[in-house]
């Protein structure tokens, strides 16, 4: 099943189950969503449910108008309907800012519980290709940083309708940050995956691949990226364990210590920048709680930290790579002196 | 006797815009106007008295305050029901008492006590009544006009039959989402009610130094719209009837309100810097909304005057009453820290300023 399909039965089954989802965003209806996730709702659930949001100008210069329909989305989540806002990209959702933070992460604090805000705001996120600086930036940090909103990043396809259906579930604003480059991949899946009760807790991360010399937490697709650096640390008898965090907010801080306190090292990778991040929060939280475990330097791959070059060559330097995380681990297993030591 | 039907004539014609106006004449009752009197009394009151416990410094931050506009909060309700939605920016004091909101509740809020509607978590700026459909109390300029469009989104995909007032000031007026909202919700035919309370400065700019077009009435293009005396509680009461009911059948509508403020933008304005003394007293003497109904049941012969001044000496006893009570409602308990952040918390910790030393499992 491909990440797409995943999310498409996801949001087919939680609209069937509850009408009070609906889906609004821009071009989820007539044309199937931009990244066709939604392919298929407008003829089952009619226009009254999957709600396309007006753009002017369909091209790669989009009139954007997120500020009004996610205040829109927002409002008829304090009525208490189950909006679904889709953006073309979490990029757009600048825009929309201030609705998710201000109208919808603050409200039911506010109010002391009065309006309670259950949307989703899903999209993707983070770098796709050759798009740029203003279309290739990972929110993951920026949300999560944020008390009152739950932040989830999907990975495999299992993750994908699991965590989307919790989210649609759950009575609180969901930032879902989906990955361009993942809808197309396809992963097997369980029968269990596949009934329509599926869903996955918010807040717990996934063990992917067990290891005792080095923990790699990763979210999104870095954790496929994560998994292949572990195959071959595994060729050099370095088990790796990655951890798939899946929910960024909260974050599943028990999982990553109790990772770390038997492995005694960590590398943690993200595909966003490294100042702020997510690396440097579970740096922190390994830190604070298992300080004395650690038995090296916590090692963090990150995007580079600059704007998102347009060059091909210069992309390629400003986001994570499989060897980047491979080199890490072992430097973290004092099995590679550091360039900076080695010079 | 009190339900007599009263005829009166709005102190000016409405203006429309792509619309035809409602009719000048607008029906009352003597009990209607004596309750107008009280509960516009009881506004103004409590609003004066919010002026000096800021100035005495148990209210703190940012407090906006109405007084002056109380004819649009209460014609408003004369129109609609407390299942119709009402949102609104940070002026909310008295947009929460026209819900059905009590003084006290208002009072302990202001001075962040757990009595407070919003049990002091909220503060001046972020009052709720969701039991008669009251979304608050939002601090972020013309944000609450797309969340207004949604609740009426909302009404319309459950069936309601009701309409959401949302309210907004000439400032927020320019601002690009309310177009956003706009524009959708025409396109679905929402049933929303754009209120601009046009008291004429957005903070110290005067309208026309803010506006190409001061017309709000006429800035929905497509959108019918209009013009109302935001002084006059009856004008306000017609509009907002004529609104409901057209919205109803053919999506959105702008009012505009004619209205002031005699108080600054906020508590850290004096508001006397960018208009004269002399504007604010022509506008209390010419205009002001309590006054209009005084003379209206005066000459009708509906109370006496001095009947009229016991029942504003009952309302400063009223608000005195609330104050005090409120200044005897503890503070939250400081476990309030850490509630609500979430409907469902999921057993996720949360932590204080020193994590070592504070926090806490969220509900």
């Amino acid at each position: 099943m491909t990440v797409r399909d995943a999310l498409n039965t996801a949001l087919d089954e939680e609209m069937s189950a509850d009408p009070k989802v609906f889906l609004m965003g821009e071009e989820v209806g007539e044309y199937q969503g931009a990244y066709k996730i939604s392919k298929g709702l407008l003829d089952k659930y009619g226009p009254e449910r999957v709600i396309d949001t007006p753009i002017t100008e369909a091209s790669c210069e989009i009139n954007q108008i997120e500020a009004g329909f996610t205040g829109i989305g927002v409002g008829a989540a304090y009525y208490g309907l189950r909006p679904i806002v889709e953006f073309m990209t979490f990029n757009f959702s600048m825009q929309a800012i201030d609705h998710i933070i201000n109208s919808a992460a603050k409200s039911n604090y506010m109010s002391a519980g009065q309006i309670s805000v259950p949307i989703v705001f899903r999209g993707p996120n983070g770098a796709a290709a050759g798009v740029g600086a203003q279309h290739s930036q990972c929110y993951a940090a920026w949300y999560a940083s944020c008390p009152g909103l739950k932040v989830l990043s999907p990975y495999s396809s299992e993750d994908a309708r699991g965590l989307l259906k919790a989210a649609i579930r759950d009575p609180d604003p969901v930032v879902f940050l989906e990955n361009e480059i993942l809808y197309g991949e396809s992963f097997a899946v369980s029968p269990e995956v596949l009934d329509s009760s599926f869903s996955i807790p918010i807040g717990k991360a996934k063990i992917e691949r067990g290891g005792k010399d080095v923990t790699i937490t990763a979210f999104s697709k870095m954790v496929g990226y994560s998994l292949q650096a572990a195959e071959i640390l595994a060729k050099d008898g370095i088990s790796a364990e990655v951890i798939n965090l899946r929910s960024i907010r909260p974050l599943d801080r028990a999982t990553i210590n109790a990772s770390v306190r038997k492995t005694n090292r960590l590398v943690t990778v993200e595909e966003g920048f490294p100042q702020h991040g997510v690396g440097a929060e579970i740096c922190a939280s390994v830190v604070e709680e298992s300080f004395e475990y650690l038995d090296a330097p916590v090692e963090r791959i990150a995007g580079a930290d600059v704007p998102m070059p347009y060059a091909p060559n210069l992309e390629r330097l400003a986001v994570p790579q499989v060897e980047d995380i491979v080199r890490a681990a072992k430097r973290a297993c004092y099995r590679l002196v550091p360039k900076s030591a080695a010079a | 006797d009190d339900q007599t039907l009263l005829t009166i004539e709005t102190s000016v014609p409405f203006t429309g815009h792509n619309i035809d106006p409602p009719s000048r004449s607008v029906e009352t009752t003597p009990k209607e106007l004596l309750t107008f009197f009280h509960d516009m009394s009881l506004m103004r009151r409590m609003e004066i008295a919010a002026d000096s416990l800021y100035k005495a410094k148990l209210i703190r931050g940012f407090c906006h305050l109405y007084d002056g506009q109380e004819a649009v909060s209460i014609g408003m309700e004369a129109a609609i029901t407390k299942r119709d939605a009402i949102i609104t920016a940070y002026r909310d004091h008295c947009i929460f008492l026209g819900r059905g909101g009590t003084l006290l509740e208002a009072f302990a809020e202001l001075m962040g006590r757990r009595a407070g509607c919003s049990k002091g978590k909220g503060g001046s700026m972020h009052f709720y009544r969701k039991e008669t459909n009251f979304y608050g109390g939002h601090g972020i300029v013309g944000a609450q006009v797309p969340l207004g469009c949604g609740i009426a989104f909302g009404q319309k995909y459950c069936k309601d039959e009701t309409v959401t007032f949302t309210m907004y000031g000439d400032g927020a007026a320019n601002q690009g989402q309310l177009f956003e909202a706009l524009n959708m919700s025409a396109l679905w035919d929402l049933p929303v009610i754009l209120v601009c309370e046009n008291n004429h400065y957005g903070m110290g700019t005067a309208e026309w130094r803010a506006a190409k077009s001061p017309a709000y009435y006429k800035r929905g293009d497509y959108v019918p719209g209009l013009k109302v005396d935001g002084m006059d509680v009856l004008a306000v009461k017609q509009a907002c009837k004529f609104a409901k009911e057209h919205v109803l059948k053919n999506g959105p509508m702008i009012l505009e309100m004619d209205t002031y403020r005699y108080h600054g933008h906020s508590m850290s304005d004096p508001g006397s810097t960018y208009r004269t003394r002399d504007e604010i007293s022509g506008v209390r003497q010419e205009r002001d909304p309590i006054e209009r109904v005084r003379k209206l049941i005066l000459s009708h012969e509906l109370s006496t005057a001095s009947e009229l001044k016991d029942i504003e000496k009952e309302v400063r006893k009223e608000v005195d009453d609330a104050i005090a009570q409120a200044k005897e409602t503890p503070m939250p308990d400081p476990s309030e820290l850490f509630t609500n952040v979430y409907v469902k918390g999921l057993g996720v910790e949360a932590f204080g300023a020193d994590r070592k030393e504070l926090k806490s499992v969220l509900p």
